[in-house]
């Protein structure tokens, strides 16, 4: 039976009872006692995940985010069995070039709000017309309003293939791809496999460089601190990547049945959004667009949808694609690529690890601001970036 | 079973202790765990993305409707049980003399995820050979602590706390009881514990018997952690060794998070019971083979579903999960591996239990213990050795310990 094609309109309705019942959860949390150290290097801070369950039950506003969701057009449809679920905003402008951007974990489309307008609508948001984009925002399978998938094998190039199709699907014969953390992944895929119509990628994210630390030069000083960033990520801060690669099943537990200790989960990504975010909360200074309430749009969505544990599984997929692919050749990227590297990023990439990776390299730049969540944190800055870097391709 | 102080201890330090939770904690947990949002089932037909969850149902179920906590409450306060200060920190104990004149006294400790639950049922065996198989000439005065954070011992307020100053710790509690001859033993956390002390040498300790060797040389462990395939030449023995402690390694997430992030996973292992025992489930592949078979209604060894969920209830109710992780915290930041040899100069004995998750080799144990004076490989047992098969494990730490009596 051939699978069915069609477009769905999609609005959000989420029932009071579980509204309800997040509250209550939050409001009855059970705290271990406070860390033993004055920093992040125990984890998530009492202080910080306090005042943030706080915020959470006093102030905090689900139905405003419902709201804005429901503002821009969402659509689901099935590709290769799964249910897909994606914001679709098509620009004012004619000959607009259309864009689809993959958030990444703990993220969802929620991260990639701020850059609908000044994208879509470059003429109110300081652009030309002819840096306009049609913008396509998925949520990636198992996360989100796109649901847990029913089988495995939904790796990165699987969602890639997907992509393609859902761009086929929208009548899209000209487009472009991009992404940060496994958006990259996600985009990176898109690239080598060069579906009919992909023009090339951005990432924000040189997710290609991690799998591959041997083969980038380490002789610069930039090489060097790249390099240095990335063992000191792995020796401490990446427990949750391992823990998600193998046993995603056995953290989703306490991912499903307890709101603070999704939060505490989602919050401990890296040092720059962790310490950015705590600031959000304990001293009320958010780092751009990273406000408390987006904040918590993104933690109440993973909540509501009851994917932490289906979203972790990306990390398993990952995992299982990347040891069937060990020891064979990296299909070879012959699109155009850019990169942008984010200072606050896991690692600052080095524009030498950026032409390794992506040998018809048409764009790099250091942007001045921002970090792991570059869309989200810093939406004018990134969508710069995407319109500067994908200007030649138009 | 007496609970005689007076005859237990003379020492003012040691107090009296008795379990006893309140009945609204109780309660709170069991509507915790009715009110249970479960994820969805694994995609996989196996338990490689983790614990699986009709294995989850299995023990929720039966946690919230057939467990009954005050069972367990007064199983453990029919054992003479203290608690007594020692560097600052409260530390919990049981302590059974035995009825024979001229026992040995051994000081046992448990690892993670157990806790004092785990060897109750060598007691009986150790304390009262004749009764259980042995002679008199075999009996055990028994000490059995709960390590730092964990159990109804307290919460260290402050860093440091790692095997080595527990070591120091448990010599503190011997000579305090009135011990001037004693042994020790563990596996899990309690192999690293019982190895400080032996590199220690407090005056009094004659030996130790473990059931995890930490065995691996210097160089074996550069390769693993270069992801380099074993050495050539490695024996049969050593390869196997190696093969587990690399999968080890890499496939042992909640180590990693343990050892980096234990306030992150924390907050999930405090508010939710069945987060808890998941957790808790997943230490190594077998024994979570093993634990889920039990649930579904097959034997596992000597122990049994009320055994498992007294442990992770004593988790729970005296909400340790966090502190207890923190052990492989305090761990990492000395920068010690749990599986470099131990370097230990005291007699050693050394029993591997075929279902460990490293089956040590003799080799590595003779040069990790350099006085290696008992090594036998067990017919059966796996992680929990002394939950499991407690008379195999009683019958070795007899065997084992039969030359410094």
């Amino acid at each position: 039976m051939p699978e069915e094609t069609d477009i769905h309109p999609f609005r959000i309705d989420t029932p009071g009872d579980a509204i309800a019942d997040l509250q209550r959860r939050i409001a009855a949390t059970r705290w271990p006692a406070r860390e033993l150290v004055k920093d992040r290097s125990q984890g998530v801070q009492l202080a910080t995940i306090q005042e943030l369950a706080r915020y959470w039950t006093a102030d905090y506003d689900w139905r405003a985010c419902e709201a804005r969701l429901n503002a821009l057009p969402q659509f689901t449809t099935t590709i290769d069995g799964e249910n897909i679920h994606f914001i679709h905003v098509r620009s004012p402008h004619a000959d607009a070039l259309p864009l689809i951007i993959t958030h990444g974990w703990p993220g969802s489309v929620i991260e990639l709000l701020e850059v609908v307008g000044p994208l879509t609508d470059p003429t109110a948001h300081g652009g030309a017309a002819e840096d306009a984009f049609d913008l396509v925002l998925p949520s990636l399978p198992g996360y989100g309003f796109s649901g847990d998938p029913a089988e495995d094998g939904w790796d990165p190039g699987r969602i890639a293939r997907a992509w393609a199709e859902l761009m086929r699907r929208l009548g899209y014969p000209r487009y472009v791809a991009q992404g940060g953390d496994q958006g990259a992944a996600v985009t990176d895929a898109m690239g080598r496999q060069a579906p009919a119509g992909l023009l090339g990628i951005h990432l924000n994210f040189l997710r290609e460089a991690l799998g591959n630390i041997g083969g980038m030069p380490a002789d610069s000083p930039e090489e060097r601190a790249a390099l240095a960033a990335i063992k000191t990520f792995a020796a401490s801060g990446s427990a949750y990547f391992q823990e998600q690669a193998t046993r995603p099943q056995t953290i989703g537990y306490a991912l499903l049945d307890s709101p603070v200790a999704l939060a505490a989960w989602m919050l401990d990504h890296d040092t720059d959004s962790y310490y950015k975010i705590s600031r959000a909360f304990v001293d009320g200074q958010p780092a751009g667009n990273l406000t408390r309430d987006h904040i918590l749009d993104n933690i109440t969505l993973y909540w509501l949808t009851g994917t932490g544990a289906s979203a972790a599984r990306l990390y398993w997929e990952g995992g299982q694609a990347a040891a069937a692919a060990a020891g064979k050749p990296r299909p070879e990227m012959k699109l155009p690529a850019g990169v942008t590297a984010f200072p606050g990023e896991i690692f600052p990439a080095p524009r030498s690890w950026a032409e390794k990776v992506y040998p018809h390299l048409i764009y790099f730049h250091e942007a001045a601001r921002g970090g792991h969540f570059a869309a989200w944190e810093e939406p004018q800055l990134f969508t710069e970036e995407v319109r500067a870097s994908f200007r030649p391709l138009r | 079973m007496s609970t005689d102080t007076g005859t237990t201890s003379t020492d003012p330090a040691v107090r009296p202790f008795h379990v006893e939770m309140a009945e609204e904690a109780v309660a709170d947990l069991r509507r915790r765990i009715a009110a249970w949002r479960a994820p969805e089932r694994e995609p996989v037909d196996d338990q490689s993305q983790g614990v699986q969850l009709a294995t989850v149902h299995d023990l929720a179920n039966y946690w919230a409707t057939g467990y009954d906590w005050r069972r367990c409450e007064a199983k453990l306060n029919a054992l003479p049980q203290f608690m007594t200060e020692i560097d600052g920190l409260d530390i919990h104990f049981i302590h059974v003399r035995s009825p024979h004149e001229g026992a040995l006294p051994l000081i046992v400790t448990h690892g993670w995820p157990g806790s004092v639950i785990e060897q109750l049922k060598i007691i009986e065996p150790l304390t009262d050979p004749t009764g259980h198989g042995g002679s008199a000439s075999d009996a055990f005065d028994v000490v059995i602590p709960s390590l730092p954070g964990y159990g109804f011992s307290g919460k260290p307020a402050a860093t440091g706390w790692d095997p080595e100053r527990i070591a120091r710790a448990w010599a503190v509690l011997m000579r305090r009881l009135g011990y001037t001859r004693y042994v020790a033993q563990g596996g899990d956390w309690g192999t690293a514990v019982a190895a400080a002390m032996a590199r220690q040498e407090p005056a009094g300790l004659l030996g130790i018997h473990v059931n995890f060797a930490q065995n691996v040389p210097p160089d074996i462990l550069g390769h693993i952690r270069n992801g380099d395939p074993p050495p050539s030449d490695l024996s049969d023995a050593e390869k196997r060794a190696y093969g587990q402690v690399a999968y080890a390694t890499y496939h042992r997430g909640y180590g990693v998070i343990q050892g980096t992030r234990p306030q992150t996973i924390g907050y999930s292992l405090a508010d939710t019971p069945v987060g808890l025992a998941a957790w808790l489930l997943d230490h190594d592949e077998t024994t979570y083979g093993h634990l889920a078979r039990l649930f579904a209604g097959h034997p596992y060894g000597a122990i049994t579903r009320d055994d498992w969920l007294d442990n992770t209830s004593v988790y729970w109710l005296t909400n340790t999960a966090t502190s207890a992780a923190r052990l492989y915290w305090q761990q990492a930041v000395t920068g010690k591996n749990f599986y470099a040899a131990a370097n230990v100069s005291l007699p050693a004995a050394v029993t591997v239990f075929p279902d460990e998750y490293v089956t040590a080799p003799r080799s590595w144990t003779e040069q990790a213990y350099h006085k290696l004076i008992y090594f036998n490989e067990a017919g059966r047992g796996g992680h929990f050795a002394a939950w499991e098969q407690p008379d195999v494990l009683s019958g070795e730490l007899r065997a084992a310990f039969r030359t410094l009596r």
